[in-house]
């Protein structure tokens, strides 16, 4: 099994040949090859990953790094000292991002076969997911910076693809072609905001790169294991090939710091471990400390682009226009998780980053606070969805800012769990709600309902319980998960979470740790409620429209992969049981998750159980649960469509409803103070400035006529009025001195004589000008 | 005092390309006599074969195999060394492609005289011993010798006004500046007593050091040589006859022409002043380098501003001419500043071959468009040309881009080694005006790009035969190849060096 870890290269081989067939073949094999293919490469990564994880579990779980065969080295440019070869690091951190990835995303892939069906570009759809899986795979299992941007990017470039997937038409408004330009707008939005982090992240990895030399997570003869306090051996020994490279490089100050035999992160926590460093970063002399607060601060711009957090979270709910399989698998499970996975990779330096912490958390709780709020709010199923996913992962930052990354990656697992499946049974009540609407189109009555009809409007739907009760069990599963209910999944990793926050504030004593405990027991209030919102005005009740009173239960390639999440909803939160927990801790073991990730996120650690925050978690979702049950009662979401949110109704809740359902007027203050200046700026450059002024005024009125002007000058005047007319009146005036010399046929040779003769004096006169100035002693 | 050298002292083997050239072209004099007039095609062939095989052994002597000894031949007037050898080459060359551009134009214009192929070698040959001489009286012989048979081919359609016309200018405008050619070296042999370029070099160290009137003389003299010599190359102000001259002549011979008579004046001049650089210094900086940077500035700015006025093909590419000129006299100036010499003199000979391929074939492209009555060269007459002559068209085009200097053209190759040379020898001024000039030079050539390809009209050809097929070919390909692989120029160039032979 030990030696298996070396088939990591398969994870991106099997995606990118799935990807290439349907590439070339996708339309000769038709919807069944297609969906074949596809699923089959993505469920073959999933037992890679599986294998992956057994062979791990057979090294003692030691951190592994592998050369991809033939392509090693990647960038290498040994005059520069650049030498970022192309491998793959498998320790317990990657390996839990690929079976989340690999998994849930096996589900979500035979989900998408029954979603996608007869879509005209099914082939299409499922290249771009396996060339999903292709970059995310990448990005997990890199052992460098760099091969993580590429999996980054390529990541971004794969929603980007997706979101926009029905560039040239609305899901819901097939007659209305200009609504198709919502899609790709959506798609622009996350592109152009994702850029703001990726520079973050670019500079970042300069930074990195100019500060240790090297992109590499860990070098391959490190041991991760290595406390410098307890074994130093091996930090001397590293210490002395650094001693010897820097020999080596010994005029080349820059390089004077990149010994390059060592990884980045041991060397951060070698040089805390010193102390005093100091780094020339151009003009300026900077500590070390500051150093990493600058890295980790850049870090943290291009997570907040990734994994959608207050500032750039704006492009996730709009990314919502894409397929719902898309939401499912990048906008909830993986790729939003990507800057969560990073932040966790560099736990040494975030846990020494006191300032950035803070921020960190800062971020965290606004946006679970923000998002939180905004989804109460919303008609669109699939919006509440989105918030809520921007304000679980929310959580996961906080907890990243108050250093418990065990249980940030926790609520990562069973968030991708819980959430994935929340997406997926919405996209099963879309389907079906869009099913019932044509069926009723198909039956001819309902007429007047031609125009825009939105199968994701919750206003429209109602009673669903009765006509998909299978989505409609999973979706609670899903929906107490989320709320954190006990025993499902997200009841153990938020408590995780709000416990670790007690920790950090109670016994450490630091603001964020109140902090971050208030908003988010706040924040947990909201999505208990938010959620109980969801499934009352979705399942319960009588129907609200013809469409929702016909919606069918979806096909058994949507339900399955349904019903496994819900199992998964329910089951995942075993995994990391905490200390002293009655029962389920010697039935599934204690802080297994957490032990698991100490092999690789040095600073991970189990938090502390605390059974009254578990009480007062649970009481506070429960509680919003039973009030938004109340609130939204069969009696009162009946006439929801004409009266409105029952919230609306009530004067002093009116207000606070508009709030949330304009989403706190973000985008709009973005538009406001951001994107229409910047435009008018880049107006006043392109077509003032550039435009007119440039091309039309400079180099019309200025280069062009000037030119013309002056050739026209030179030409005409100079040549041939000046110097012609010249020789020619120099000509006259020898034929008027010399008393009318016979005409010769031609006038031009004498003149052109008489030039070759002026030029004769100009060359003679030119070149003994030094000699006549000492002639006359000037 | 007179020995009686004996045959290996000549070391005649070094000038083997010349004496061949020069046998071919006596046997083709007369075997022209026995050729019945229907049959000139044949005194063009054998013509070509004697350039060829002149052409295999100059590009074998330049490439490095050892043809007689690198030194002083003939007793000290003949110098073999690389520079001899690349202007060789670059001679034969554009003998080669000019006889190939002119057979189609005289048949097409029934005039059947065999000995234009002989004149036309002559004057080659003419060039060729421009670069090899070490001798002031070498040099004027070997200047007549490539002028006299241009006035004559220049009145080769005789009964054409207009080239006649051109052949009466060319020659009595020739004649006056050869005066001032003669007298100049007349001068330098009263300041230093040697006709020798050596010795007067080494003479004239102890002038400038000496006696100020000696050195009146000695400079004068050198400033009347390069007023001849400035004649032979059109550069400004001695310019005048050449746009009449060159419209006037029947077209291949102005293509010949245009490229020949540049080669010899330049080398003849990187002969006598930049040769003499390591000796005669004055801070660094030879003495006459201010006269050619005058003249350098003057004819690139008048060559090409006027140019841009033209509306006649034939004239334009006149003008274009005489501002290419000023680009060589840029490296010529070069060769003023001590330790460039040998850099301006290979930017000077890369700058030569680039162009000859490129002019001709813009002269050539001519010859494809002229009426047998001078008629159907203006501007106008190639609108539309891409439509009905695309590939005539297509490598004029080239042919515009490499005048202009555009990258992946010979042109652009030769203006770069021609500006960084300038460069080199801190005449900045000069290469930002030739940078500049080339930019103005584009507002000429496009256009000619511009009427072919984006205005209307059916402009009629004449029909093209193997030959000047050939011509273009190679000219073309010519243009490209050393466009995109320089190497083969600056290899050639690679060891040209312009220094004193002792």
């Amino acid at each position: 099994m030990e030696n298996f870890v070396t088939g990591v290269s398969l994870l991106i081989f099997i995606p990118l040949i799935g990807l290439l067939i349907n590439l070339f073949f996708g339309k000769r094999l038709g919807e069944r090859g297609v969906g074949l293919v596809a699923v089959g490469a993505s469920f073959l990564t999933f037992i890679v990953s599986l294998l992956l994880w057994a062979a791990l579990a057979d090294m003692n779980y030691e951190a592994t790094i592998v050369n991809m065969p033939i392509f090693t080295d990647w960038i290498s440019i040994p005059s520069a000292g650049v030498d970022i070869p192309w491998q793959f690091r498998v320790d317990t951190l990657s390996v839990t991002m690929m079976l989340v990835v690999t998994g849930v995303g096996s589900l979500i892939h035979l989900y998408a076969v029954g979603y996608m069906h007869g879509d005209e570009r099914f082939p299409r759809f499922f290249v771009y997911l396996n060339l999903f899986l292709f970059f995310m795979l990448i990005l997990v299992t890199g052992n460098n910076f760099l091969m993580m941007f590429v999996g980054w990017e390529g990541v971004g470039l794969c929603s980007f693809l997706l979101i926009g997937f029905w560039f040239d038409r609305s899901q819901h408004h097939e007659t209305d072609s200009t609504v198709g330009w919502y899609n790709s707008n959506a798609a622009r939005k996350a592109f152009i905001v994702n850029r703001i982090g990726d520079f973050g992240l670019l500079l970042a990895m300069f930074l990195i790169w100019w500060t240790f030399g090297t992109l590499d997570y860990y070098k391959p003869q490190e041991d991760v294991h290595v406390h410098f306090e307890e074994e130093e051996a091996p930090v001397f020994s590293i210490e002395g090939l650094e001693e010897g490279a820097e020999e080596e490089y010994e005029d080349v100050t820059a390089l004077s710091s990149r010994a390059g035999q060592i990884g980045v992160f041991t060397q951060t926590e070698i040089w805390f471990e010193e102390g005093g460093h100091e780094i020339e970063v151009g003009p300026w002399t900077l500590d070390f400390e500051t150093v990493i607060l600058l890295i980790t601060l850049f870090i943290l711009l291009g997570a907040t682009g990734k994994s959608a957090q207050i500032p750039l979270f704006v492009w996730l709910p709009d990314a919502m226009a894409g397929p719902t399989p898309v939401s499912a698998l990048i906008h909830a499970a993986t790729m939003v998780t990507a800057g969560l996975y990073l932040m966790t990779r560099s736990n040494s330096m975030f846990h020494h980053a006191e300032f950035t912490s803070f921020i960190v958390t800062m971020i965290g709780i606004s946006t679970a606070f923000v998002a939180g709020f905004i989804a109460l709010g919303q008609w669109d199923i699939k919006k509440v969805l989105a918030y809520s996913t921007v304000s679980q992962l929310g959580f996961m930052v906080t907890a990243i800012g108050l250093g418990a990354y065990a249980a940030a990656i926790f609520h990562l697992v069973t968030h991708a769990f819980f959430k994935a499946l929340l997406f997926l049974a919405s996209g099963s009540v879309i389907h079906g709600v869009e099913h019932g609407h044509h069926h009723v189109h198909e039956h001819g009555h309902d007429v007047h309902h031609e125009e825009a009809f939105d199968p994701q409007d919750m206003r429209n739907m109602g009673g669903l319980a009765a006509r998909m009760p299978l989505t409609y069990w999973t979706f609670v599963i899903g929906g107490l998960a989320l709320a954190g209910v006990f025993p499902f999944a997200g009841f153990w990793s938020k408590d995780e979470i709000l416990a670790d926050s007690f920790v950090v504030g109670f016994e450490d004593g630091l603001v964020k740790g109140y902090l971050a405990l208030a908003v988010l027991l706040l924040a947990a209030a909201f999505t208990g409620f938010y959620t109980w919102r969801l499934i009352r005005l979705t399942f319960h009740g009588a129907p609200r429209t013809e469409a929702a009173g016909h919606a069918p239960e979806s096909v058994w390639t949507m339900t399955v992969p349904l019903l496994l999440l819900a199992i998964g909803s329910t089951l995942a939160g075993f995994l990391n049981i905490p200390d002293g927990f009655p029962l389920l801790g010697s039935l599934f073991g204690e802080h297994e998750l957490t032990l698991w990730l100490e092999e690789s996120v040095i600073h991970a650690h189990a938090g502390e159980f605390n059974f009254l925050l578990a009480l007062l978690a649970t009481g506070v979702a429960l509680g919003a649960i039973a009030v938004a049950h109340n609130i939204y009662s069969p009696a009162n979401v009946d006439d929801v469509r004409e009266a409105g949110d029952p919230l609306e109704r009530d004067t002093q809740t009116a207000s606070i409803f508009a709030l949330s359902n304009a989403k706190l007027y973000w985008d709009e203050t973005y538009y406001q103070y951001i994107v229409f200046p910047f435009q008018r700026a880049s107006r006043f450059l392109g077509i003032t400035l550039d435009w007119n002024l440039w091309h039309d005024f400079f180099h019309n009125n200025i280069i062009r006529d000037g030119f013309q002007g002056a050739s026209e000058l030179i030409s005409y005047p100079l040549d041939r009025q000046v110097i012609d007319r010249g020789f020619l009146g120099i000509a006259r005036s020898i034929q008027a001195a010399a008393g009318r010399l016979r005409t010769v046929q031609t006038g031009y040779v004498r003149t052109y004589a008489l030039s070759v003769l002026f030029g004769a004096v100009l060359v003679v006169v030119v070149i003994l000008l030094p000699v006549i100035r000492d002639l006359l002693g000037v | 005092m007179f020995e009686v050298p004996v045959f290996d002292d000549l070391n005649a083997w070094a000038a083997l390309p010349i004496i061949l050239l020069a046998l071919g072209t006596s046997i083709l004099l007369v075997a022209d006599l026995f050729i019945p007039e229907d049959r000139k095609r044949l005194t063009a062939s054998l013509a070509l074969g004697g350039v060829t095989v002149s052409l295999v052994v100059a590009m074998l002597q330049a490439l490095g195999v050892e043809i007689g000894e690198q030194g002083a031949a003939f007793a000290d007037m003949f110098i073999a060394d690389q520079f001899t050898y690349v202007v060789n080459v670059i001679a034969l060359s554009s003998a080669f492609i000019g006889i190939l551009v002119s057979y189609d134009y005289f048949e097409r214009a029934e005039v059947k005289r065999g000995e234009y192929y002989s004149l036309l070698l002559f004057s080659t040959m003419g060039a060729m011993l421009m670069g090899a001489s070490r001798n002031l009286v070498m040099i004027f012989v070997a200047l007549e010798l490539l002028s006299i048979p241009l006035y004559l081919l220049s009145a080769f359609r005789k009964p054409i006004a207009a080239s006649e016309e051109s052949a009466l200018k060319y020659f009595l405008l020739g004649a006056f500046s050869s005066g001032f050619l003669v007298y100049g070296i007349t001068l330098l042999y009263g300041a230093t007593g040697t006709f020798d370029i050596d010795g007067i070099w080494t003479a004239a160290v102890e002038i400038i050091d000496g006696e100020i009137s000696r050195q009146f003389t000695l400079i004068a003299g050198f400033g009347l040589v390069i007023v001849g010599l400035g004649f032979k190359v059109g550069a400004v102000p001695f310019h005048g006859w050449q746009p009449d001259v060159y419209q006037g002549a029947p077209t291949p011979v102005t293509a010949f022409m245009s490229v020949t008579a540049k080669t010899g004046g330049f080398a003849a001049m990187l002969r006598v002043l930049v040769a003499g650089i390591p000796v005669v210094v004055a801070e660094d900086i030879a003495m006459w380098q201010d006269t050619i940077q005058v003249i350098a500035l003057l004819t690139l700015v008048l060559g090409n501003f006027v140019a841009i006025m033209q509306d006649e093909l034939k004239r334009m590419l006149a003008y274009s001419s005489i501002a290419h000129a000023g680009y060589l006299l840029i490296a010529v100036a070069a060769g003023g500043t001590e330790g460039i010499g040998d850099q301006a003199a290979q930017s000077a000979l890369i700058y030569l071959l680039a162009y000859t391929f490129t002019n001709i074939g813009a002269f050539a492209v001519v010859v494809a468009m002229e009426h047998v009555d001078y008629s159907g060269t203006k501007l106008n007459d190639l609108k539309g040309l891409s439509n009905t002559n695309p590939m005539l068209a297509a490598v004029m085009a080239l042919f515009m881009f490499s005048l202009t200097g555009i990258p992946g053209t010979a042109g652009f190759v030769g203006k770069w080694f021609v500006f960084k040379a300038a460069i080199d020898a801190d005449l900045v001024l000069l290469a930002v005006v030739g940078v500049l000039t080339s930019v103005v030079s584009a507002f000429y050539y496009l256009r000619v790009v511009v009427n072919m390809y984006m205005e209307p009209g059916t402009p009629e050809t004449q029909p093209e035969t193997p030959s000047l097929r050939w011509a273009l070919g190679i000219t073309a390909a010519g243009t490209l190849i050393l466009g995109i692989l320089p190497y083969f120029m600056t290899e050639l160039a690679e060891g040209v060096t312009v220094a004193l032979i002792r």
